[in-house]
């Protein structure tokens, strides 16, 4: 599935126009993003947390050349998806 | 962020918008996401990130109370995987 899929079913389903459904699903993606970049932590109830978490600094290798590396600290995104997500899954999945 | 404060982000771009019709969009759009997994569909969302599906094997666990040895069947859960733009960007502002 690609944003240009779900904008269709916002246009199915709610009626706007395919261009504003366009508009909306870019939107709703920027925004998370923005609060993501800016160190804030997304809840979105019923489907999932989009927490941020500091790495520390650790020594890796690189799997190529065999070289020790120092990997710097860092920041990510981790996705810890809500029970009733989970529980969609599997009730659909038997 | 909260649900409710992404409703009112999406209602600050799109000015016509109620926020009733904000929240059905929003709704809209991670239950089509919902969906999508539960039907074992790859979600790709561009310069965002990508939710799949991974199995879990069934194991033996131990309920960490009684230490009493359990079942644990096999089952399906989400992950997320943060695109190269996110990424970078939520990093980069470290």
């Amino acid at each position: 599935m690609t944003k240009a899929e779900i904008a269709n079913i916002i246009h199915e389903r709610i009626g706007f126009s395919k261009k504003e459904s366009a508009q909306l699903v870019e939107t709703v993606l920027e925004e998370i993003k923005q609060a993501l970049i800016d160190g804030e932590d997304v809840k979105l109830s019923g489907f999932g947390h989009f927490m941020l978490r500091e790495k520390h600094a650790r020594r890796g290798r690189n799997p190529k050349t065999g070289q020790d590396i120092t990997i710097e600290p860092r920041r990510v995104v981790t996705f810890r998806a809500s029970q009733l997500l989970k529980n969609n899954l599997l009730d659909d999945a038997e | 962020m909260t649900k409710s404060e992404l409703v009112e982000k999406v209602v600050a771009n799109h000015k016509h918008m109620t926020s009733k019709e904000a929240e059905y969009v929003i709704n809209e759009f991670f239950h089509a996401i919902s969906l999508a997994l539960s039907e074992g569909e790859r979600v790709e969302l561009r310069g965002f990130g990508s939710f799949t599906t991974k199995k879990r094997e069934a194991r033996v666990g131990r309920n960490p109370k009684t230490g009493e040895a359990v079942q644990v069947p096999a089952k399906v859960v989400p992950h997320f995987k943060p695109g190269k733009e996110l990424r970078e960007k939520v990093d980069g502002n470290c």
